[in-house]
């Protein structure tokens, strides 16, 4: 039981922060450039497709021994479209304001390529519970990540966060950041530290695993070598967050001037 | 009646471009942008495959889904007609127009996925367009699809050579092109016809 809780515990953090369908994977770019214009939409776009992700992953995967391979894709559209269909409908009766400023991509729902990929990847070849908790890992992963650039694009585009104002009155918003421009700024800033933070993380597990296996050999001299290699590391580090600092802020500038 | 379509032609093709003011096609836009040619093959596939599916969604819509008060299949609907007319195209091109085929065929598959396909066919519902409106609008759509991914696959080869911070290379920096790209665009947004 223990083993079982921890492993879908590695599986929500796989899914959350190793393999971020948004940040890491890449996928579902259509959603999540066109809803995070404020956080209650994104929230809402991304607990809709979780919602959807967890079913459709559950009735592939309890299917899954039903659907011949050559028409697969086909069956999980249809299994995909049906449960979007619901939630379509769901919105439509109970958060009329949400359907309002979603529009279209609730429907568009069927075509976001993390269900699919997840359906193909996971659902098709795992039994159902692991295949339900690997769409709501995912769902939450794509759910948070839409948040983080919400929040960045309400917070610069309008000083506000969720409507509550939080720079003050007098913060004159960067309409740029609400404009589908700021968008795609904004989610490419946001890789980019991304892939900074995991390149960190990276070096700094490989770094100590190194020190670890060569202190084994000879002692004093390798940790030598290994401390001069990991603050050379550190070094070049810190100069490239600063360039990607200097990169942010010439856009935020960018992005004042424009307005 | 013919400036009405005209006008509403252009306003999709630049005004309300598919990827730069409504993020319809993103994945395409970004996964198949490296080369200019590539670019273009599937910017072609989707303007051939968009005014088709424009046309037959809107008739199964009008002659089928509302006689019948079946209204709220549209979503299953249309991606089954989508997905079957992608492969029935497939075929046809590839034992009729070979040459075509041949050109177009790796693209074809993809597009059943792209979001700017069932993204037309829902827009032509929720907006209300007839018959010649919806293909028009499913024609310069795509066409604004085409445009802005080849200006964005021109611009692509070119930042191969760039340099780069290291965590910006690839995505991050293919996204803040078409963000300076999506500004240039949203200048099109003062064009005001009335």
């Amino acid at each position: 039981m223990n083993a079982a809780v921890k492993k879908y515990l590695l599986q929500f953090k796989e899914g959350i922060v190793d393999k971020n369908p948004t940040f890491v994977q890449l996928l579902g770019m259509c959603p999540t450039l066109a809803t995070t214009t404020s956080v209650s939409n994104a929230v809402g776009m991304g607990l809709a497709a979780t919602a959807v992700l967890c079913c459709s992953n559950l009735f592939i995967s309890l299917l899954r021994r039903f659907i011949p391979r050559e028409v697969r894709i086909a069956s999980f559209i249809v299994i995909i479209s049906g449960f979007v269909s619901a939630v379509e409908m769901l919105i439509k009766a109970f958060l009329p304001a949400l359907d309002a400023s979603l529009g279209v991509f609730i429907p568009l729902i069927v075509v976001n390529c993390i269900i699919l990929a997840r359906a193909e990847a996971f659902a098709s070849k795992n039994p159902p519970l692991p295949s339900f908790f690997d769409g709501l890992s995912m769902g939450l992963g794509f759910t948070l990540a839409l948040c983080c650039i919400a929040a960045v694009r309400e917070l610069l585009g309008s000083g506000s966060i969720l409507g509550f104002n939080i720079l003050g009155s007098s913060y004159p918003g960067m309409l740029i950041f609400i404009m589908p421009s700021g968008a795609f700024l904004t989610l490419g800033c946001l890789v980019a530290l991304v892939n900074k933070l995991r390149a960190v993380a990276a070096s700094h597990s490989r770094s100590s695993a190194d020190t670890q296996t060569v202190t084994a050999d000879s002692p004093a001299e390798a940790s030598e070598i290994s401390d001069e290699t990991a603050s050379g590391e550190v070094k070049t580090n810190s100069c490239d967050s600063e360039k990607s600092d200097e990169n942010t802020g010439t856009e935020s500038d960018k992005g004042g001037e424009d307005k | 009646m013919i400036t009405d379509i005209l006008l509403l032609m252009l306003s999709a093709v630049l005004i309300e471009n598919f990827i730069f003011s409504r993020f319809l096609g993103c994945c395409p836009f970004l996964g198949v942008s490296e080369k200019p040619d590539t670019a273009l093959g599937m910017g072609c596939a989707v303007v051939f495959v968009m005014t088709i599916s424009s046309a037959v969604t809107y008739a199964v819509y009008t002659f089928i889904l509302v006689p019948f008060h079946l209204e709220y299949l549209k979503t299953i609907a249309f991606i089954l007609i989508i997905a079957s007319l992608v492969q029935f195209i497939e075929m046809f091109l590839h034992k009729y127009v070979p040459v075509l085929y041949n050109a177009l065929g790796i693209f074809l598959p993809l597009i059943t996925t792209n979001c700017a396909v069932l993204g037309a066919a829902l827009l032509n519902i929720e907006n209300g367009y007839n018959f010649i409106e919806s293909v028009a609008f499913g024609f310069s759509a795509a066409a604004g699809f085409t445009l802005a991914i080849v200006i964005f696959a021109g611009v692509r080869a070119r930042i191969e050579f760039a340099n780069p911070p290291k965590c910006f290379r690839g995505m991050p920096m293919a996204l803040i092109t078409a963000g300076l790209i999506a500004m240039a665009f949203s200048g099109f947004s003062g064009m005001s016809f009335n």
